[in-house]
């Protein structure tokens, strides 16, 4: 990782989050690490929100009074900027609710594809064609094209996980084949921390002519990423995890792509021409984003990529690393904790989930909440990972810039207050 | 600290020692109950006496369970089966609801020792609303146990 870019200045990042200033059960200092859930706004954010209700409030691209113009300029940027942040163009983004519907949307489109016209014949899919997935997926990237083989008779396969906690490539060329349409997978999972080697996964799915699509709800807020340079075919995060609001997400697609691409919701905004009859549909992004949008929301996620911007992801991808080393190599170090997930920083990001012997995570959670420390417990939508990796559930801490070496300390010290306080150490 | 207030020395005697665990034969019904938010399961049969499941002063005469979870999941379906086991299927019921009423009260409701037993130990998880439904799951199971016996009976 770049070890040359200029470390974070933590306390004045921190005040920019005013949460991040509270104090929860009884006076302990909130250590948030549960930014893999969601992440806390800065001040920046909020006040773009409020600055835009204040200001300009109106229906997007829809009338044609000042505000409304105002309005729809103010959306429009806002995509304008999320498209530079993640190496897309503006018309390649388009706005949805969160992560989940942009996957969604795209299973929907395949499916819809099937009573289109000629040019969605790419999007196809029925019995005898293959949806490659893998097991560390999220449940938002595996549900909706399970669902999709069970609406069209196609099949579904996937990649198993190391021991490791690695996408497990072996079979890469068995698994993805001429009969594969898509291949979906996730760029960070938000347990283990692995990072997937997108290069590789791309250049097989284009050798056989299958769309990718990458979940980057875990990478998008962490490390810098270009959509373009990485030649995925489409995308998805979500705005609420990388300081933004919620109800806010993007699906990133090649241009090329979204206009051959069938609508999935559709109404208002998103027609071209309607008749009593039948409808035709207005180009992307609009195509995709049937109704009065949300406004606020995105003028919010314009704020946030604005904000990571000028802290800078490479330096936020550093400051992650440390955090995660030291979060990694500390827990090691406690007889009966045990890391689900790559223990070395080889193309990890910043989630840590790990079994603490004797303490169920529930109960660990309920220890370190009490101490203040903030993390996830449970499965994390990915039950079918925790199946393979043979645990029920994991507590798991995420990092995101506001961390500091204080918050790893308060982690640990909790996890060894829980082996107390239940008697196993 | 509320730790101790959640985690009452009952409780965690329970989890470390629980009462009527493992699957036991004979049963009329068996339920299995998943806690979706953490995977937690539980594997719960009853045993009625004679074949009248559908009627309220059926005995329970044993209830056998299996899973995995946490302390506070473990010990409400451990204290369960102290309070259920040897009493009608009413009884039971009438146990069963005020445990509920209990949970679901987020620690405004006063137990009553004599009908909850060591159930009252559970006044503190109330009032964290995330873990009800561990204190829950097993419950849930035994009342879905009980009724799934009763429709074996009609359907007869
Ligand atoms: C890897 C991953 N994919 C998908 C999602 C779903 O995101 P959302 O719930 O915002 O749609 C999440 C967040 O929970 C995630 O971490």
């Amino acid at each position: 990782m770049t070890s040359t870019a200029t470390p974070l200045d933590i306390v004045t990042i921190k005040a920019d989050f005013p949460i991040l200033a509270r104090t929860v059960r009884d006076g302990k200092r909130l250590v948030y690490l549960d930014s893999g859930a969601t992440a806390q706004r800065p001040t920046q954010v909020l006040d773009a929100e409020r600055a835009f209700l204040e200001t300009s409030n109106a229906a997007v691209h829809r009338g044609a009074h000042q505000l409304a113009e105002e309005a729809t300029d103010a959306y429009e940027s806002a995509r304008a900027r999320v498209a530079r942040f993640v190496g897309a163009r503006p018309e390649e983004v388009v706005f949805t609710k969160n992560a989940t519907e942009g996957l969604n949307l795209v299973a929907y489109a395949m499916s819809n594809a099937a009573t289109s016209g000629p040019e969605a014949e790419r999007f196809r899919v029925g019995p005898g064609d293959e949806i490659v997935v893998t097991e560390m997926e999220h449940h938002a990237n595996l549900v909706p094209w399970q669902q999709l083989c069970q609406r069209t008779g196609a099949t579904l396969r996937w990649f198993g996980v190391t021991d490791e906690g690695r996408l497990d490539l072996a079979d890469l060329d068995e698994l993805v084949t001429e009969r594969t349409r898509v291949v979906a997978f996730t760029h960070q999972s938000n347990v283990l921390g692995t990072v997937n080697p997108v290069a590789a996964l791309v250049e097989r799915a284009r050798q056989v002519g299958a769309l990718t699509v990458v979940d980057a709800c875990q990478s998008v807020p962490h490390l810098p990423v270009d959509l373009d340079q990485l030649g995925v075919d489409f995308a998805v995060f979500s705005g609420h995890k990388m300081l933004g609001p919620s109800g806010v997400g993007v699906l990133y697609g090649r241009s090329e792509l979204l206009e051959a691409l069938p609508p999935f919701v559709t109404g208002g905004s998103m027609i071209e021409m309607v008749r009593m009859e039948s409808s035709t549909f207005a180009p992307p992004p609009q195509r995709f984003e049937a109704g009065v949008p949300m406004t606020s929301q995105a003028v919010g996620l314009g704020a946030a990529v604005d904000y990571l911007s000028v802290v800078g992801m490479e330096r936020i991808a550093a400051h992650e690393h440390l955090l995660t080393e030291a979060a990694l190599s500390a827990l090691s170090e406690i007889p009966g904790v045990t890391v689900v997930g790559p223990t070395t920083m080889v193309d990890r990001g910043g989630a840590v989930s790990f079994t603490v012997d004797g303490v169920h995570p529930h109960d660990a959670g309920q220890v370190l909440d009490s101490v203040g420390v903030a993390v996830r417990v449970g499965h994390h939508c990915a039950w079918p990972l925790h199946r393979r990796m043979a645990v029920p559930a994991t507590v798991r801490a995420t990092f995101y810039l506001y961390n500091d070496l204080d918050d790893v300390t308060a982690l640990v010290e909790g996890v060894r207050e829980a082996q107390r306080f239940f008697g196993t150490a | 600290m509320q730790l101790d207030q959640m985690y009452q020395e009952i409780i965690l005697d329970h989890y470390k020692n629980p009462h009527g665990r493992g699957l036991r034969e004979p049963f009329d019904a068996e339920s299995h109950q998943i806690n979706p938010v953490c995977g937690d399961e539980v594997s719960l049969r009853v045993n009625l006496d004679g074949a009248h499941g559908t009627d309220p002063s059926a005995t329970v005469v044993d209830v056998s369970y299996d899973g995995q979870g946490c302390s506070i999941s473990q010990a409400a379906t451990s204290v369960l089966t102290d309070l259920v086991i040897g009493r009608t299927v009413q009884e039971a019921f009438d146990v069963h609801a005020a445990f509920v009423e209990l949970m679901q009260g987020r620690g405004q409701v006063e137990p009553d020792e004599d009908v909850l037993g060591d159930g009252i130990a559970f006044a503190g998880v109330a009032k964290y609303p995330a873990r009800v439904k561990c204190a829950l799951l097993g419950w849930m199971a035994f009342k879905d146990a009980v009724s799934r016996s009763t429709g074996k009976e009609e359907t007869r």
